[in-house]
């Protein structure tokens, strides 16, 4: 009983908060320009779905293609540092860096280097994702239990028997930390991204839409964007956490 | 078995964890190493496994021969399994590790669970058992590949008492039954008394044997509760009132 309350408690919220929300717009009279009622900006959704559902691929599709290439870039970095101190000393100090920089900082710079818009998208969104994943996986690469680290090698195990046997399955749940963290922000970096880039760029995205819709004071249709956004996230958030138990069932069966 | 020779082992840090230890283990032997904490006898164990080298000193195999992968079993004092792997996978570890195939190992993976009383249990997870159950199937995976020499690191202090005396019993069994040598690392004199048949008792500061006692309790009946068992004990405990001043 208690469980199924739980679960619908965002839903009967989120209800409950646009109720008001449509109803505070009706009473007070605010015009939609200002702030358009939530039935407002459903109508928008319904009369420009076609492109705005074309959008929403578009950011998605870059989205996940920066989620893959974080997971591999943080992991493959994460391994190495953990196999090398020198790797680690070296890199470490400029992955930070990467990370604290704001990537409306970078992202110009990258699209005029990265000639194909696409690519130049991933790659932004890639930086401001990457970084979660090489942080927690090599937090979890690091606290490999020493004793197991005994036991394999008084086995005669090899470097890559370690990794691939012990290290790596240890580091699974930080890793899927990670990756949680790294799928909204690969979203954020997505979006960021295409604002920057504008028109000029990959003119198909969210991001582009909402531009648009702001530019012609379309503000039902910015909402709609907005909104469409919002879901991507939970959705991707949610979809991560499923992936997460699904992965670590088996070792947290009781 | 082996002869340690004059080994002590210094730390970076200049600490010494041991000095001058020189002591001959025969085949068979059931020795434990006893003493406080800080006496080295954890390093002295890591020494035998060869996980860590001695600064001075050797230790010296029978016929020249060092053990290989396999020729020792490590036991330690948490259970340290696997958990995303079952009972079974965890035993079938260390011949996994030398390259093994699964289905040839089989029959040795059912043996040594069964020598742990744990053939039941083989697909239970490690959450899914008990602290000894869990340090059961860490003895069954250190016997998998039939070691000649097995190397416990207190592996069961930190189990219930109730619990510690049936691995106690277990444990006496088996070394009984397959001849074994086994060293055994404890801070419980109790513990010392009632498995060993050899106590080198160590002090600290630096690191050294300061008494070799010869157990020899009768087997048969309860032993926990033989005239030779309490006089072993009340030997051990002089014994360390004599060389550890308060």
């Amino acid at each position: 009983m208690n469980r199924t309350l739980e679960r619908l408690a965002p839903f009967a919220f989120g209800g409950i908060a646009l109720s008001l929300w449509q109803g505070g717009v009706w009473v007070l009279g605010v015009p939609s320009y200002v702030l358009p009622s939530p039935i407002d900006i459903a109508k928008a959704y319904l009369d420009d779905y076609a492109i705005l559902n074309q959008a929403l691929l578009s950011t998605l599709t870059v989205t996940l293609a920066a989620l893959l290439a974080a997971t591999l870039i943080g992991v493959a970095l994460a391994v190495a540092m953990a196999a090398s101190r020198l790797f680690r000393a070296a890199i470490q100090p400029w992955a930070v860096i990467l990370q604290v920089t704001p990537i409306v900082a970078i992202a110009p710079l990258i699209i005029i280097w990265v000639n194909q818009p696409f690519i130049a998208l991933v790659v932004c969104a890639t930086i401001v994702a990457f970084f979660p994943i090489l942080s927690n996986t090599a937090a979890g690469l690091a606290a490999t239990p020493p004793e197991l680290l005994d036991l394999f090698r008084l086995n005669g195990a090899t470097r890559w028997q370690i990794l691939f046997l012990l290290s790596l399955p240890s580091a699974l749940p930080n890793f899927l930390t990670g990756l949680r963290i790294s799928g909204t922000l690969a979203l954020v970096g997505a979006v960021v991204a295409e604002f920057v880039a504008g028109s000029g760029g990959f003119a198909s995205g969210l991001a582009y839409r909402i531009i648009e819709a702001s530019y012609r004071l379309e503000i039902p249709r910015m909402f709609a964007a907005l909104f469409l956004l919002g879901i991507s996230g939970i959705v991707i958030y949610t979809a991560l956490g499923l992936l997460e138990s699904l992965l670590l069932r088996k070792r947290n069966a009781a | 078995m082996f002869s340690i020779r004059s080994v002590s082992k210094t730390y970076p840090n200049a600490t010494i964890a041991l000095q001058n230890i020189s002591a001959d283990i025969a085949h068979g032997e059931f020795v434990a190493l006893l003493g406080p904490s800080g006496c080295g006898k954890s390093t002295l164990l890591r020494l035998l496994a060869g996980l860590e080298a001695p600064s001075k000193g050797a230790i010296e195999w029978d016929n020249a021969q060092r053990p290989g992968p396999g020729d020792i079993g490590f036991v330690f004092q948490d259970a340290t399994l696997l958990p995303w792997a079952d009972a079974a996978d965890n035993v079938y570890l260390p011949l996994r590790l030398r390259g093994e195939r699964r289905a040839n190992a089989a029959g040795r993976i059912q043996a040594a669970l069964a020598q742990v009383e744990l053939t039941e249990f083989a697909h239970a997870r490690p959450k899914a058992l008990s602290g000894g159950m869990k340090m059961r199937v860490s003895i069954a995976r250190a016997l998998v590949s039939d070691p000649q020499l097995l190397l416990m690191d207190e592996p069961f202090a930190a189990l219930d008492e109730f619990t510690r005396h049936r691995l106690q019993d277990d444990l006496h069994a088996l070394w009984l039954r397959s001849g074994k040598t086994i060293v055994f690392v404890t801070h419980s004199i109790y513990e010392a008394a009632y498995l060993a048949s050899r106590i080198l008792i160590m002090s600290p500061r630096p690191g050294c044997i300061a008494a070799d006692i010869r157990a020899a309790i009768p087997e048969g009946g309860n032993r926990r509760t033989s005239p030779e068992y309490a006089n072993l004990v009340a030997q051990i405990t002089e014994t360390f009132r004599r060389i550890m001043p308060a």
